[in-house]
């Protein structure tokens, strides 16, 4: 799935740097850093509620290619800024956690932890 | 498949310039064409396409066509009205009109009205087969969605675009070379019993601001050392995990990656406050954390057993009030 098509769902906004194209295999959904780091597959985005640098720090080991902010948070700039250098893509939507997962599993995107999704390389 | 031959007599006359030593060898001679060919199915007309295109409107007369195309040394113009593609006006049509005497005629009267058009989204292999199969020497370009014109495509833009995409593709390849040390290959160069390398990473206690810049630093010099993203992901995960208790639980430590072949190891140092049951920190979701760290999605106690699973030896040693010691090994 494009993440043109991602920000369509999600009637998201781009923060930054925009990646229209790039090819998003799986998603995960967690504010929880330590679950992301070991159960996010390389290719996901992530939809998360926190926006400090450590998120993108966690995302760039996971591999995770784009985050989108939940609940209409926007992330402060220190995070934009790493976020650039990490050339991870970044947007935010209004929808809750629960919503935005489900909207985007609803379309087909699959989770990290579906046979399909282990698709490493 | 006449655009085709077209395309493989460029790539071709490019390796064979004139003498004997420009010659490559057959397989990179081969693989180049490939790539050339395969970059002409991947390159669309718009990145290759000349953008400043100029036209004429259908009530302008054929001593204004003479003016432009002598002026710009062009063999064609298109005639566009109110931004749509109308006609075009080759310079075989200014030589009939020259012949006639009849150099005050509407362009209108004069331009071919069917113009054979290519759209900015078409794959460039498009471009080099029409060129193949009509004699013409350029082809307007339209918008896909807005039939409006918006370049205009010859030859030589064609060949400017696959020179320099390939000339871009050969700097990149080459810059890649330049700053990538293989480590295997480094050891082997070095005989010894033993022979390792060492990163230190010093880490302040409480700096959530910084908290995790170490282990990114380590992945970015493993990289440049040679190992793959994949052959890494479990250590720097190990890392950041190790990098988070060290800011949120310590004053400070040290994080020391001791790279070996086959092998690494990252060991963890700090002096306190010390882990009082080791038993119940590895069990999974079990946290001493503050409410402010898990505020920062990390503290749910899922760091130490994290690292267990990622690592593929591990080693945890501790005393209260004096510090932990860890220590774990991916190999690699």
């Amino acid at each position: 799935m494009k993440i043109k098509q991602i920000m369509k769902i999600l009637e998201a906004e781009a923060i930054g740097a925009q990646h229209d194209n790039r090819d998003i295999k799986t998603g995960c959904g967690s504010d929880l850093m330590s679950d992301v780091l070991v159960f996010t597959r390389p290719g996901s985005v992530l939809l998360t509620g926190l926006t400090s640098r450590q998120v993108i720090y966690t995302a760039s080991t996971a591999g995770v290619e784009a985050i989108c902010f939940v609940r209409g948070k926007t992330p402060p700039k220190e995070t934009v800024e790493l976020a650039k250098e990490k050339k991870i893509a970044l947007m935010t939507t209004n929808f809750p956690m629960f919503e935005s997962c489900g909207r985007l599993y609803n379309k087909g995107l699959i989770g990290c932890s579906e046979p399909a999704g282990v698709s490493e390389k | 498949m006449k655009g085709k031959t077209w395309l493989f007599g460029t790539s071709e006359s490019v390796g064979k310039t004139k003498g004997k030593t420009q010659r490559l060898p057959r397989s990179q001679k081969t693989k180049e064409v490939q790539k050339t060919h395969q970059l002409s199915y991947e390159l669309k007309i718009k990145e290759a396409m000349s953008k400043k295109v100029l036209t004429l409107k259908p009530n302008r007369t054929m001593m204004d066509v003479r003016k432009v195309l002598k002026d710009h040394r062009f063999t064609g113009i298109p005639i566009v009205e109110s931004g749509r593609l109308v006609g075009i006006v080759s310079i075989e049509d200014l030589i009939n009109c020259l012949r006639a005497g009849s150099m005050e005629t509407r362009v209108k009267d004069i331009m071919t009205t069917k113009v054979v058009t290519l759209f900015s989204d078409e794959p460039l292999i498009h471009a080099i087969n029409k060129f193949g199969s009509y004699g013409f020497g350029r082809f307007p370009v339209l918008d896909r969605d807005s039939k409006k014109l918006i370049g205009i495509i010859t030859k030589q833009d064609i060949i400017r675009c696959l020179l320099s995409t390939l000339q871009s593709l050969y700097h990149a390849r080459e810059s890649k070379k330049g700053n990538r040390y293989q480590a295997a290959r480094l050891f082997a160069d070095l005989p010894s019993d033993w022979t390792t390398m060492i990163l230190k990473y010093h880490v302040k206690g409480g700096d959530f601001g910084k908290a995790g810049e170490k282990s990114d630093q380590l992945k970015g010099n493993l990289l440049k050392l040679g190992y793959s993203d994949e052959q890494i992901r479990r250590l720097i995960i190990s890392a950041l995990e190790a990098e988070m208790n060290l800011v949120i639980f310590t004053s400070g430590g040290d994080m020391i990656a001791q790279i070996e072949p086959g092998k690494i190891t990252v060991k963890v140092i700090d002096n306190g406050p010390g882990i009082p049951d080791i038993e119940l920190a590895m069990q999974p979701g079990y946290s001493t954390a503050p409410d402010f760290v898990r505020e920062l999605g990390f503290g749910a106690g899922m760091g130490l057993p994290n690292i267990k699973n990622c690592t593929d030896e591990m080693k945890l040693e501790s005393r209260l009030g004096k510090g932990t010691n860890l220590e774990f090994s991916v190999y690699a």
